[in-house]
């Protein structure tokens, strides 16, 4: 696995360590399909920005850079948005206003900026999955927790996803702790997240940010 | 200075280019997308009605051009409230109220079927803000607590009905909500009640 895919999904993990796209983070992840749902869309923006962000890198000055990277994420995002209003209605309805605010995750600006407006468009194309995937799958393990804790069930309403899936999940136990499902629960469950990441980062004497900066 | 006004004319032209790209995106999403998502919205508020009005047969809705009862009205809720008739060989068979429940969380906004004897043929909850995991119950997908509504109607004895059992009528409250289930058990009351109104000799 190069560094580009190691960043993205485990170093320089949008969710976990930029800590970027904390809104829809803490806002959708109440169940794990809802999170998915955002996942992918977050994971289809982002590459496809990326990427066209990378084939135009040469033609923009930097004066206008900014406002055309604005543009191109947001045609991206209603297009994605209509997308979801028509092969996935209930989850459109259910993900809400947060599919549109896609647009203003700065996750998606930051790669833009950082690194597809300077690097081809092979490693943009890969950075952009790579950094979707790694915000992706932290969406979806704090939304199963919280659907875990807070429903005891796992992937119920697949079915507002996947067409022909069931929609009633797999239930690991019966009833739930509300608390998961309200916001404070996302916090919880992102605290979670965060300090398992930080013990395997600190055991394998990886670039823990605190010890980084101690040791100068 | 040239060099100058020739960079700003170079990134207006640009950034005109780059509209025009992301105008044709979003045009071209759109003319992907559109006629399904307006089919989409029609069925699901066709499948609505269709799950307010129960078992009532009926061959035409007006749901394009419902009856709009402005504020002040007898109905519950402060909004413009919304009539829907339903028709079978020309012949109204029931009405389906759009009103508002004051909840715990801000109005609920109900359809409530009603059918030409007076007798509720469903309710559903069309939106509203409630505490997750509480007073959710009302969602049908979440509970069947909705449907205890079907077939009842005004009696004689109207308060050992329309109220709470807790409050001494029918209807259950879930576990650590009561102001929800109150909130639309009243508004189906006062609708029912409004309806059967509507019809008295003056």
């Amino acid at each position: 696995m190069n560094t580009v895919w190691r960043d993205g999904l485990w170093h320089n993990n949008p969710g976990i360590v930029q800590l970027l796209g904390l809104c829809p983070l803490l806002a959708v992840t109440n169940t794990a399909v809802n999170a998915l749902g955002l996942a992918v869309a977050t994971l289809f923006v982002l590459t496809a920005s990326n990427t066209i962000v990378s084939i135009t890198r040469r033609a923009l000055q930097p004066e206008i850079r900014i406002p055309a990277y604005v543009l191109v994420i947001a045609a991206l995002v209603t297009a994605t948005e209509l997308a979801f209003h028509a092969y996935a209605p209930t989850l459109h309805a259910r993900l809400g206003i947060f599919l549109p605010l896609i647009v203003t995750n700065c996750a998606i600006v930051a790669r833009a900026e950082a690194f597809a407006s300077r690097q081809p468009v092979g490693r943009a194309f890969a950075d952009g999955l790579a950094h979707g995937l790694g915000f992706g799958w932290v969406l979806v393990i704090v939304g199963a927790l919280r659907e875990l804790v807070g429903h005891g069930t796992l992937f119920r309403d697949l079915g507002t996803l996947i067409p022909g899936a069931g929609n009633g999940g797999i239930t690991v136990v019966d009833g739930g702790l509300l608390l998961a499902l309200l916001p404070p629960g996302a916090f919880f469950a992102l605290a979670a997240v965060l300090v398992a990441r930080n013990i395997i980062a600190s055991r394998q004497g990886q670039d823990n940010p605190e010890l980084a900066r101690e040791q100068g | 200075m040239g060099a100058d006004r020739g960079g700003v004319m170079s990134g207006t032209l640009k950034l005109g280019l780059f509209a025009a790209i992301a105008a044709t995106i979003v045009a071209g999403g759109w003319r992907l997308t559109g006629e399904r998502i307006a089919a989409n919205t029609h069925a699901a508020r066709l499948a609505q009605f269709e799950s307010v009005l129960g078992a009532t047969v009926f061959d035409t809705l007006d749901y394009d051009a419902p009856t709009i009862v402005e504020p002040p009205h007898r109905l519950p809720g402060d909004a413009p409230a919304r009539i829907f008739e339903a028709f079978a060989n020309g012949a109204r068979v029931a009405r389906v109220f759009e009103v508002q429940a004051a909840g715990y969380g801000g109005p609920i906004v109900l359809l409530v079927g009603i059918d030409a004897a007076f007798v509720v043929t469903g309710v559903r909850v069309v939106s509203h803000t409630e505490t997750p995991g509480l007073g959710t119950h009302i969602e049908r997908e979440r509970s069947d607590w909705i449907t205890s509504f079907d077939g009842r109607s005004l009696g004689p004895d109207d308060g050992s009905v329309w109220a709470l059992k807790r409050d001494g009528g029918a209807f259950d409250a879930f576990t650590g909500a009561t102001i929800t289930p109150r909130a639309v058990v009243e508004a189906v009351h006062e609708t029912l009640l409004y309806a059967q109104a509507m019809e008295a000799p003056p």
